[in-house]
């Protein structure tokens, strides 16, 4: 009976380990998967320090299982066993083998943890300052002169350099995919660089408890080749904001009446630019609403009717006063910007 | 009284906890979301640690520690009774916030700035601050009188290479918390004067600085975790020996591992704030110190091993914890160490690859030790023996629960899903480890239904234990189950390491006394310490509502009791031989 429940607790760690090799999570979404330099060297890591832990963890079980079995009382057993005080030979066999293990451990990550804290030389690379705020994601391209929320465009095969910070409490960036993450902190500025190998989309999390949204705080990063991503940046700087058609231009009108206050929306001349919320300026072509909605009119709809539905602890004020007529128009014209 | 309340906060925060993972059994629910969400976690944790961990271990030692060094009672017994009292006030000021104003919701590490006013208003994290103080102070008393006891109060001939491991676990953990408690109390002071008097230490706005109380938090928060683990060890070691028949393997280098396992717990808490960026030197220079615990960590392990090498293993309900014990926090040790790196830890740091991790160590460490400790001296509280069919059952009940629920959540943690989320997105993968989890939960819930059962069927049915039902080792097992009050009529004398095994293989019946039956002074039992602590149980009160005067009331109580007690001569009274011998016959009858 004892022997099966033994045998029971390996199967469930050769399960794990099965589980691990066939790397199960998503794509999107896996430090198991890397899809870039950053994410790979500390695979590796995790790789190496894994190696070395199921060796102990084997050892162990090994002995554990044996002296389980071997020693255990059998009916009329009645002897006292022998009284042992120690055996300095063994005692110090395994306090020297665990040293060893250590150092073996010890000097790959030190140089790693140097390595990845070394900023790429200026020039060379992407610039993104990233700020936090609860609970949603500002991006600013100092070389390109803008700033985009919720969806982070990068070059593939390029270091994308990031200065983090925050605007209200503690956040920490991080796209499990590229690499791992770094703590956004107000009046504090973290470098990071990430960089992706291959073209595709990525999530991106916070990590760092930072209120009652905490969980919704996903952003999306998406790698690009280099010349879909300068068209994407001449699109950023040229935006088409302007109404085509008379409904547009009344949706337009109520974003100048409704959102401009606190959202930006570049490219319409609008007389105000909004910083308080999340830049707009092309958000029909974005992928999400929020970060994590899917991103169609009738969730636009329904997050601008009452964001705290779905976001609990938004700052952004509901828009249930605008009839249906008039909503229709607002969603249209956020979905027409490119 | 100590390990009760202890058991009862528990209950609660694993009522708490079934509540947490019910909530994430399918991704969007929306059972308890946001802050709701997020005060669940802050009191799951803040309960389990402070107002169930800590109660516990102290009410073993309370119980453990005077017998197995042969001493009547602890040095000071009323600052042992204060010290109950002001826990109890400061737990159930924390709880109280469920019904008065909402509990805290920025997590049991409370970082500011989400945990001031302009982030949390309410009172919240309020309750967390002036709770934790309260039984804070508690924590700091407990350590001063067991080291005061350990260091004065040992029988004659127990040298300190002499004291069994449990007495030598409470022994460096008292001294830990001696170290790590003031930390605490200055940042939870700071935080304080933050949010009740409008100073900015931890404020950017105002020029402060919210890194600087995780400084002060984890510089509390990691000799925290070996204050809660240390313990357990020490329980391990009494229970392993006992039921392999054999004397613990090398037990100088078990007590220096403890000991360096203590000393080295104060030089690593900044494995908690790798990505704070701190810099590639600081996290390279805590991620060497971190790894070597895993050095003192695995001596112990094999040292227990060998124990029971050669040995006679009787696998009673405490050995079947002790047992399940060692592999599972091998698996939370090794986490440990990958946890060290600090490159790797980038990726795993704030998921629920942490959370694994520190469940292992925790319910793998402090609980199953607590549990072991629990069913093995029992009979020694209570006078009988916990019933073993059922005890089994909640062994593996909560052993294969406790797998579920946080193995998987190591892959839940790599795949992408960061701690303390209230929720995930469908599609991603992650909802079948979140329900697996969810199930290992409620198995553990109900092991815990069978523990209850199991103590209320021994309490109305148990058979009397007698004074030594385990075939005992240390002087615990020399007297009457359960204790008399004043434990020992002789002191005993001690000759060896475990002397009442010293004195069964000599033949002996028990073990020799070191002095002639004499009147045994005890002290007066006394009111004050609960006065006390209503005092400051309604000053905490009057400062989490702001409400000045009601808290300087409760100070001045507090104050005119100090004074009370200050003044007070107190002769105490003393027991005399005669009634001493019949109560020591009535035992033996």
């Amino acid at each position: 009976m004892r022997r099966r429940q033994h045998l029971w607790r390996y199967l469930l760690v050769f399960a794990a380990l099965a589980l691990l090799l066939t790397g199960c999570g998503d794509p999107r979404l896996n430090t198991l998967d890397p899809s870039g330099p950053a994410g790979e060297m500390q695979l590796s890591l995790i790789k190496l320090s894994l190696g070395i832990m199921i060796g102990v963890l084997t050892v162990v079980t090994i002995i554990y299982v044996y002296v389980l079995v071997r020693f255990r009382q059998r009916p009329g057993q009645n002897d006292i066993p022998k009284q042992v005080e120690g055996n300095t030979k063994l005692e110090i066999l395994w306090t020297v083998i665990p040293i060893v293990l250590l150092v073996v451990l010890a000097v790959p990550t030190i140089s790693t943890t140097f390595n990845l804290a070394k900023n790429p030389p200026q020039g060379q690379t992407v610039e993104v300052k990233v700020i936090g705020h609860q609970y949603w994601w500002e991006f600013i391209y100092p070389q390109y002169g803008f700033r985009t929320s919720q969806e982070l465009h990068i070059p593939v095969g390029k270091k994308v350099h990031f200065e983090i910070t925050s605007a209200d409490v503690i956040h920490a960036f991080w796209v499990p995919n590229l690499g791992g993450k770094m703590d956004a902190i107000p009046g504090k500025k973290n470098h990071m660089w990430l960089q992706a190998d291959k073209p595709g989309r990525y999530t991106g999390k916070c990590a760092e408890l930072c209120g009652a949204s905490h969980a919704l705080m996903d952003f999306t990063v998406i790698a690009q080749k280099q010349q879909d991503f300068d068209k994407w940046v001449k699109a950023q700087q040229h935006p088409q904001s302007m109404a085509a058609n008379k409904t547009l231009e009344q949706g337009k009108q109520l974003v100048a009446q409704n959102c401009i206050g606190c959202h930006a929306v570049r490219g319409a001349d609008f007389r105000y630019e909004g910083k308080k919320g999340p830049e707009l300026t092309g958000f029909g072509q974005r992928t999400t609403i929020a970060g994590f909605l899917p991103h169609d009119e009738k969730h636009l709809q329904a997050w601008l009717k009452n964001p705290q539905a779905f976001k609990p602890g938004a700052r952004m004020p509901k828009i249930g006063y605008l009839d249906e007529k008039e909503m229709k128009a607002l969603t249209q014209y956020l979905m027409s910007l490119k | 009284m100590y390990f009760l309340s202890g058991f009862f906060f528990l209950l609660v925060g694993g009522i708490e906890a079934l509540l947490i993972r019910m909530q994430l059994i399918v991704p969007n629910n929306h059972f308890m979301v946001g802050d709701t969400f997020n005060q669940l976690l802050t009191m799951h944790g803040t309960t389990m640690i402070f107002l169930a961990a800590m109660p516990m271990i102290f009410g073993l030692m309370n119980v453990v520690v005077p017998l197995q060094i042969g001493a009547r009672d602890v040095a000071f017994p009323f600052m042992n009774a204060l010290g109950f009292w002001l826990f109890l006030a400061g737990g159930l000021l924390l709880n109280f916030s469920w019904l008065f104003g909402g509990a805290p919701d920025a997590g049991w590490t409370s970082y500011p700035l989400l945990a001031l006013n302009h982030f949390s208003p309410g009172p919240g994290i309020d309750y967390y601050v002036l709770g934790l103080q309260i039984a804070g102070l508690s924590s700091l008393m407990g350590a001063i009188n067991f080291l005061v006891t350990i260091v004065n109060m040992r029988a004659p001939g127990m040298t300190f290479l002499r004291m069994p491991l449990f007495t030598w676990a409470t022994f460096v953990t008292s001294a830990l918390l001696l170290f790590a408690m003031p930390p605490l109390t200055v940042g939870l002071i700071l935080l304080m004067f933050d949010r009740l008097f409008g100073s900015h230490f931890f404020d950017v706005a105002g020029g402060g600085d919210p890194v600087i109380w995780q400084h002060l938090f984890w510089i509390f928060g990691h000799p925290e975790v070996y204050i809660v683990v240390l313990p357990a060890f020490g329980v391990m070691s009494e229970v392993i020996a006992t039921f392999s028949k054999k004397r613990l393997f090398g037990y100088s280098s078990m007590v220096f591992a403890m000991v360096l396992i203590g000393f080295l717990g104060f030089m690593v808490w900044v494995h908690h704030m790798f990505t704070v960026g701190l810099g590639p030197m600081s996290n390279a220079i805590f991620a060497i110190a971190t790894m070597t615990i895993a050095v003192p960590t695995g001596i112990k392990v094999f040292n227990w091993l060998f124990t029971m090498w050669g040995g006679c293993i009787r696998f009673t309900t405490p050995m079947l914890f002790a047992v399940g014990f060692i592999p599972t926090f091998v698996i939370g040790g090794v986490t440990g160490v990958m946890l060290a790196v600090p490159p790797a830890d980038f990726q795993y740091q704030d998921t629920y690859f942490v959370v694994a991790h520190f469940h292992y160590v925790l319910i793998g460490g402090t609980v199953f030790g607590m549990f072991a400790g629990m069913y093995y001296w029992w009979p020694k509280m209570f006078g009988k023996k916990l019933n073993e069919t059922l005890g089994r059952w909640h062994f593996w009940l909560f052993l294969i629960g406790f797998h579920m629920t946080f193995l998987v959540q190591h892959w839940l943690g790599l795949w992408g899903m960061p701690r303390r989320v209230f929720t995930y997105q469908p599609g991603y993968g992650l909802e079948w480890g979140n329900q697996l989890s969810t199930a290992g939960a409620l198995l553990m819930g109900i092991s815990i239904i069978f523990l209850l059962v199991n103590i209320a069927v021994t309490a109305r049915r148990g058979e009397a234990a007698g004074s030594d039902p385990w075939d005992g080792r240390t002087l615990e097992w020399a007297i009457s189950s359960p204790a008399p009050e004043y434990n020992f009529a002789q002191l005993p004398l001690v000759r060896d390491v475990d002397a009442l095994w010293y004195a069964k293989m000599n033949g002996k019946k028990g073990v020799e006394p070191a002095e002639p039956i004499g009147s045994i002074h005890m002290p007066s039992p006394s009111y004050l310490p609960i006065l006390m602590a209503v005092g400051f149980f309604i000053a905490g009160f009057g400062f989490v509502m702001r409400a000045i005067p009601a808290a300087v009331l409760g100070l001045i109580m507090v104050f005119i009791t100090m004074f009370m007690r200050s003044f007070d001569h107190d002769p105490g009274y003393h027991i005399e031989p005669e009634e001493i011998e019949a109560t020591e016959k009535g035992a033996r009858a």
